[in-house]
């Protein structure tokens, strides 16, 4: 099998890199072990979150930073040219490089983000929204929603939120197994006559209310019962995330993966890539569990396989390691430091990941490999959680990449 | 007590995360609600069922092993296998007549061959199929396979295998239940494929079914028995080094993964011998041992289906590949989703709606689409697909054998 590009990893970052290449006519393949991340992403992106202007936050991290690896200009470029290649996947968000806007978490925080899907309601401020009134809805039995949480996150910002429970005869039939009413599954029956019914059942209900609040349990394949349902709403109708899986994540993966394949992109879902044969400094061909003894050979590599949750990095007991090919990776040596004892504080963990060089190719003994790039959260010297730069790294590296590879 | 005993499994359950992607990707999860999903069955049940049997929950049956919660899974926890375990480990309910009947498909596949005109027009009558559901609690919905007249090897012995030493490179074929009884033509169809490109086909001295539809109606040791002559077989056959293909996914994932993880068996030593026929011919084409040459007349929309176990294997694009080296044929990817009958599970009265249900967006894919072929490496999918769309389904080598130019083929290969 020889493919002009293949990726190791069919996340966010994996996905945007084969799209980027796909769309310049390049023959991709995509090997992912198991499903991704996105599915737990509720559906907001964060370039930098922990300023209000997220690329001069940027400007102030250190060096070995991937978006300062990659440039502020990049970071810039990549942040507007993703949105194109969303709006072409049909993955519908907005959101502002310079300038973070806000949303409501599923516990009924408020947080800050860059580009959020138009599921949900976004806002200038943290501390005054833009209603005065509004009514929140859940469904009989949905157990992953909490009216209570966000009833007292509108409270205390002054806006008056009136809550009530929908009961739905087709949900008797989910109910049956209590523990399986889960928001991908109660997404699965929302489509044709029930959106209408529960259209009818809001119309003497709304009052009046600004704004319109439900879980997000609508549209996992695409987002029509989204469309469906607000136009059949008089007021706007907003999203508020649920617990995992999350609909929207679910949703923005398989368009992803849609539009990629679309490209002609390959994708290989359940493998695990095993062991990758080198050439003099360059990967020549890699191999995996399933293939076994079939070698896929490709002119460029990207590691796209995540952190420590999607085992892109993995901790044994004495050990932080890179497990497909042995990377150079950027952790303390002792077990001690990897982490503080105080859960809140800064986790020296979460930094670590694959060193690379300026141009992100990864190193084996200090030696960069001519083609093996990484892109997104297996790269080290980020910490997604305290800079809120998850999303916004995975992205902008991910086309970072794609175009290296194009320009090589 | 001793705890450690309690929690130690010899299944990797530990690894899950709980973060419940499976029960996303559940086909059954979807639509019956009292299935209590691959998480709670496989990894977290399995916590329970190790203190004690009791938990085991016989819901457990409603998984149809479609293996699609293990290819989601980020963790590469064996949630699958886990679930099949726990079933024949824990379920108290013992095979019935219903489950003999079903699960042994070459027993009845022979009886059924040898008065293949009466079974066919019998299980076919209302009455009879009223019966059927009365007693065995067969869904008289569902269409029954009908059986050949002559089986594949049968005809292979008269027509085929004198010639078959002639030719330079030998392999042996894993025929399965279906190409014998129901459908000698893909048999034929490999053979004429196999042939062109310079390979002679031989069959095992004594093929047993592979055993799955056995294994998933409870009878173990009757696997395990037709497993070990199987194994013997193919030992047999790669000491003569004959890699040994077979034209159903669901048989070459038995032979290769089921019988190791399932029944136990080591098959280590020959796992990577035991081959689909599309995998083997693409590998020889990519390789340049071989050469294909297609015949211009040949048009054909198709749709490709990806069966469950293909899925599970992730060998689909090698079904396709092949496909997409026909010049004449159109190629459109279906959405990977289970059709619902997993083996004999569609066949049984309390699944029988939620078979049809879990396929229905697979159903309407096709209709939609308007093509006059569907392309799938199972039978059992063929089935199913072909009773629930009126489609006719192929496996990709009989495709390949009616676009390939013989002679060409042969000339190419330097094959008389």
């Amino acid at each position: 099998m020889k493919y002009e590009t293949i990726i190791i990893g069919g996340g966010l970052s994996g996905l945007l890199s084969g799209i980027s290449l796909a769309e310049r006519g390049h023959k991709v393949a995509i090997i992912s072990a198991g499903q991704s991340a996105l599915h737990f992403s509720s559906g907001s992106f964060e370039l930098f979150d922990s300023a209000e202007n997220p690329l001069q936050g940027i400007a102030s991290l250190s060096e070995e930073h991937p978006y300062r690896k990659i440039g502020l200009e990049a970071v810039e470029h990549y942040a507007d040219a993703v949105k194109d290649i969303f709006a072409r996947a049909g993955v519908k968000c907005s959101g502002d490089k310079n300038r973070n806007h806000y949303r409501i978490t599923p516990i009924g925080m408020i947080k800050s983000a860059w580009l959020t899907l138009d599921d949900y309601a976004t806002f200038d401020s943290a501390e005054e929204l833009p209603w005065r009134r509004v009514a929140l809805v859940n469904f009989e039995g949905y157990i992953d929603f909490y009216p209570k949480f966000l009833e007292s996150c509108f409270a205390k910002r002054g806006v008056d939120c009136e809550t009530f429970t929908l009961t739905l005869k087709e949900f008797e039939h989910l109910r049956e197994s209590a523990t399986e009413m889960r928001a991908t599954n109660i997404a699965r029956v929302m489509t044709g006559d029930i959106l209408s019914k529960i259209a009818q059942e809001l119309k003497g209900r709304i009052g009046d209310a600004e704004a319109l609040f439900m879980p997000a349990v609508f549209g996992m394949f695409d987002d029509e019962a989204v469309t469906t349902l607000r136009s059949m709403v008089r007021v706007p109708l907003y999203f508020i995330p649920t617990m995992p899986a999350s609909v929207p994540g679910v949703r923005t993966q398989i368009q992803l993966k849609n539009y990629f394949q679309k490209l002609g992109g390959v994708y290989l879902l359940g493998d695990n890539v095993t062991e990758g044969v080198m050439e003099g400094g360059r990967l020549k061909s890699i191999l995996t569990a399933n293939h076994g003894d079939m070698e896929f050979e490709a002119d460029n590599f990207v590691l796209a396989t995540g952190s420590f949750f999607s085992h892109g990095i993995i901790a044994s007991q004495e050990h932080i390691y890179e497990p497909i090919f042995g990377l150079d990776v950027a952790a303390d040596a002792h077990r001690s430091e990897w982490y503080n004892q105080d859960l809140y504080a800064h986790q020296p963990y979460m930094g670590y990941g694959v060193t690379t060089d300026e141009q992100l190719r990864c190193k084996i003994g200090g030696e960069s490999v001519a083609n093996l790039y990484a892109v997104g959260s297996v790269l080290a010297s980020q910490n997604a959680i305290v800079e809120g730069t998850g999303g916004g790294v995975a992205i902008t590296t991910a086309l970072y990449v794609a175009d290296k590879i194009i320009n090589a | 007590m001793n705890y450690q005993n309690s929690n130690i499994s010899s299944n990797n359950f530990e690894q899950c995360i709980k973060c419940t992607i499976c029960t996303v990707y559940c086909p059954v999860t979807a639509v019956n609600p009292e299935y209590p999903g691959p998480k709670q069955a496989g990894p977290d049940g399995e916590r329970y069922r190790l203190k004690k049997p009791l938990f085991y929950d016989e819901a457990l049956k409603y998984c149809l092993n479609c293996k699609r919660c293990e290819v989601a899974c980020p963790s590469n926890v064996k949630i699958g296998d886990i679930i099949q375990l726990a079933r024949l480990k824990y379920s108290k309910k013992r095979p019935g007549l219903r489950e003999q009947i079903l699960a042994n498909t070459d027993f009845m596949g022979s009886l059924a061959t040898t008065f293949a005109p009466i079974v066919n027009t019998t299980v076919k009558l209302k009455p009879v199929k009223k019966i059927m559901d009365w007693t065995l609690k067969i869904d008289s919905h569902r269409t029954f396979p009908q059986y050949a007249s002559q089986r594949f090897t049968t005809w292979f012995k008269r027509h085929a295998a004198k010639h078959q030493a002639e030719l330079p490179n030998q392999v042996t074929y894993f025929h399965g239940c279906y190409a014998n009884y129901n459908y000698p033509q893909l048999g034929k169809d490999l053979v004429k494929v196999l042939n062109a490109v310079g390979y002679g086909v031989n069959l095992m001295e004594k093929e047993r079914c592979c055993g799955v539809a056995k294994i998933s109606n409870g009878l173990v040791k009757q696997a395990s028995r037709d497993a070990k002559r199987n194994l013997e077989e193919v030992r047999r056959s790669v000491a003569q080094n004959r890699e040994v293909i077979a034209t159903s996914t669901t048989c070459t994932f038995t032979l290769r993964d089921e019988y190791h993880h399932i029944l136990g068996l080591d098959n280590s030593d020959v796992r990577e011998q035991i081959n689909l026929a599309t995998r083997f011919l693409y590998r020889l084409v990519d390789e340049g041992k071989i050469k294909l040459a297609f015949r211009d007349d040949f048009k054909l929309r198709v749709a490709y289906h990806t069966p469950c176990h293909m899925e599970k294997l992730g060998w689909s694009i090698y079904s396709t590949s092949l496909m997409r080296m026909i010049p004449g044929l159109e190629l459109i990817m279906l959405d990977s989703i289970c059709c619902g009958i997993a083996g004999t599970y569609g066949f049984k009265r309390e699944n029988y709606k939620y078979s049809q249900a879990i396929g229905a967006p697979l159903f309407k894919q096709i209709a939609d689409l308007g093509v006059s072929v569907v392309a799938c490496d199972c039978e059992t999918c063929k089935w199913q697909i072909e009773m629930s769309t009126g489609v006719k389904v192929e496996n990709p080598i009989s495709l390949l054998a009616q676009a390939l130019d013989v002679e060409r083929t042969k000339a190419l290969n330097n094959i008389k």
